[in-house]
């Protein structure tokens, strides 16, 4: 599902290059990537999100060269193969909970599918919160309606940024769990990037990034 | 999810700053749109009751007067003229049609007019029910006079004299209802018509001198009457005065406050786009997370354009639309008015060629003003914005 091959990245204003180990993630199995603050994880994710273009370097996505692609088709790749739990949960504040999910489908190219996500929020323990505003929701159900978005049209790739770094350890392994399950439903492949090391104890497939001077 | 779906949820979850933005816009947009619905009603009801009357001959004093007093019966006449005198003129070889009218007297404010069945004629008036008057003191009345008074068939009446009060009431000879006209649209809608002989009548015990009428309406054969007839004239009573003229000079006076109240609207207007220009950049500062979120659920930067610019959009359609409603309501209620006070029916809705180019206008600056925020929303560097720190 995802390879990625000597990637390289220099901020514009910094003086050295952030050097990366290769990534290979099929689908159905999960990689924990492991780097203490400064190693350059979120610039790795980044990079694998095709958020950023890397220096040198490639990002191949189901087969396809998809760091090669320009800016909109890479945006479009994104939406229909990814999802990503970013490590602060935004939401379109002017819709609700229900309508976030339908957009992220929509904006993926699938077709509505209510009986989809209203099932989807229940499964996740939100069934009571499909019509509130997300700005109505604590910290936890924002959380959770996150990876409901991430997942919930079927993508092959599931990208989660530092999902558990605020959590205590019962709640890490309740959101581990649940991030297993939604890829486990969909066969999707799952990358973690965290500096949480409770994490290393429960996944057995995992990178650690090394110390990268370029990123402060 | 459309980009225009989502542009109307997010102006309708920013009420305030979208309802400063529509309300501005919607003054803007309405008091043009007033304006121009208002200077349609008038010209064309100045043009309809002017039609085809080249002079109005009467006694001296402002021509204005005597066109205000003679042709849409809403000021009081310049005085009265011998009709031996007037026959001169009526006579005159280059004069075509000359309509003769003798009036002083109200009834519940409606005028009475003693005239020929040229008049009635001269406005296309037909009759709707009953006949026209043939005998001194038979009336056949306008149709918002016969709405207004509920005058029918057959009702007899005092007239009161004067034109603007109604108690100085001639007790002793009735006037005779024998017919009502039909709509017009035009002067004769609010006037009583009778025989002059009727007017000469009721006043013939306070003055017993020659016979004596207020106006006469001419239609010219020749060009060279409006040369010759004020000449003819020098050294009478009288006067002639060119409606199309003096109703020129009327509107260019209205003119400049016309101005100043265009400049005022368009300077509303313009603060409408200022507002509607910061609305959508503090919203872009607000939302960069949002948007950047968007692209990383697989929208291009070309939707974000899109949205932003529909939102800008949608607010200026919104404005526009409340604009030209209120312009509407303006017009229903100042056209009440109008009704009211002088008789006269501006009301009307249907839209005025101007207002096309107003509504297109205001589009075109609305998507300029939208356009730019939405440039801006191209540039978000996603990476940056969602990343917190490297």
């Amino acid at each position: 599902m995802l390879n990625t091959a000597g990637l390289r990245y220099r901020y514009p204003d910094a003086a050295a290059e952030m050097v990366f180990p290769d990534l290979s993630l099929e689908k159905g199995r999960e990689l924990l990537l492991l780097g203490a603050s400064g190693t350059g994880k979120t610039t790795l994710l980044h990079l694998v999100a095709g958020m950023r273009t890397p220096t040198q370097g490639s990002v191949d996505l189901a087969g396809q060269p998809f760091s090669a692609l320009g800016t909109a088709e890479r945006d479009r790749s994104r939406g229909r193969n990814m999802g990503i739990v970013f490590q602060t949960a935004h939401f379109v504040r002017s819709l609700t909970v229900r309508e976030n999910l339908a957009l992220a489908r929509s904006l993926a190219g699938c077709t509505p599918d209510d009986g989809m996500v209203t099932g989807l929020l229940s499964d996740l323990g939100l069934g009571h919160k499909v019509d509130a505003r997300v700005d109505a929701l604590s910290v936890g159900e924002q959380q959770r309606v996150s990876i409901a978005r991430a997942v919930v049209h079927g993508p092959g790739l599931i990208l989660a940024d530092e999902p558990t770094s605020a959590l205590d350890d019962a709640n890490t392994d309740a959101v581990l769990a649940l991030l297993r399950a939604q890829a486990d439903r969909t066969g999707a492949a799952l990358l973690i990037v965290t500096h949480d090391q409770r994490l290393k104890d429960r996944m057995s497939d995992r990178v650690e990034l090394a110390s990268n001077p370029a990123a402060a | 999810m459309k980009a225009a779906r989502l542009a109307r949820r997010n102006v309708l979850h920013r009420p305030l700053e979208t309802g400063l933005s529509v309300l501005l816009l919607a003054f803007g947009v309405g008091i043009i749109s007033l304006m121009l619905l208002m200077q349609r009603s008038l010209t064309e009801d100045l043009d309809r009751n002017i039609k085809d009357i080249d002079l109005v001959l009467g006694a001296k004093g402002s021509p204005l007067q005597l066109i205000l007093a003679n042709v849409y019966h809403v000021d009081v006449p310049t005085g009265n003229i011998p009709l031996a005198e007037a026959r001169k003129v009526m006579r005159h070889p280059y004069i075509a049609e000359a309509i003769p009218l003798a009036y002083g007297d109200n009834y519940e404010l409606f005028r009475i007019v003693g005239t020929e069945h040229s008049y009635p004629d001269h406005y296309g008036a037909e009759i709707a029910d009953g006949r026209l008057f043939e005998a001194p003191f038979e009336v056949t009345v306008g149709a918002e006079v016969a709405a207004t008074t509920g005058l029918g068939i057959g009702d007899t009446f005092y007239s009161a004299h004067g034109l603007t009060d109604g108690t100085d009431v001639h007790r002793d000879k009735a006037y005779t209802v024998v017919g009502i006209f039909g709509r017009t649209g035009s002067v004769i809608d609010q006037l009583l018509l009778t025989p002059i002989e009727s007017v000469w009548g009721v006043h013939e015990d306070i003055e017993d001198a020659d016979e004596e009428i207020t106006a006469v309406l001419l239609k010219k054969k020749n060009p060279l009457a409006i040369l010759t007839l004020p000449n003819l004239l020098r050294d009478t009573p009288m006067q002639v005065a060119l409606p199309a003229i003096e109703m020129n000079r009327l509107t260019q006076q209205f003119g400049i406050g016309l101005q100043t109240l265009r400049a005022v609207a368009l300077l509303i207007m313009g603060l409408s786009f200022v507002s509607v220009f910061i609305a959508l950049f503090a919203s872009l500062r607000d939302r960069r997370y949002e948007l950047a979120l968007l692209r990383t659920m697989g929208a291009p930067p070309g939707h974000l354009f899109a949205l932003v610019l529909f939102e800008g959009l949608w607010m200026t359609v919104a404005g526009i639309v409340a604009g030209l409603l209120l312009s509407r309501i303006g017009v229903a209620v100042l056209g009440q008015v109008l009704a009211d006070r002088f008789h006269y029916d501006v009301a009307q809705l249907a839209p005025v060629s101007g207002e096309f180019a107003l509504v297109a206008a205001a589009l075109l600056v609305g998507a300029v003003a939208a356009g730019i925020p939405a440039r801006a929303a191209l540039k978000i560097d996603i990476s940056n914005t969602l990343g917190q720190g490297r």
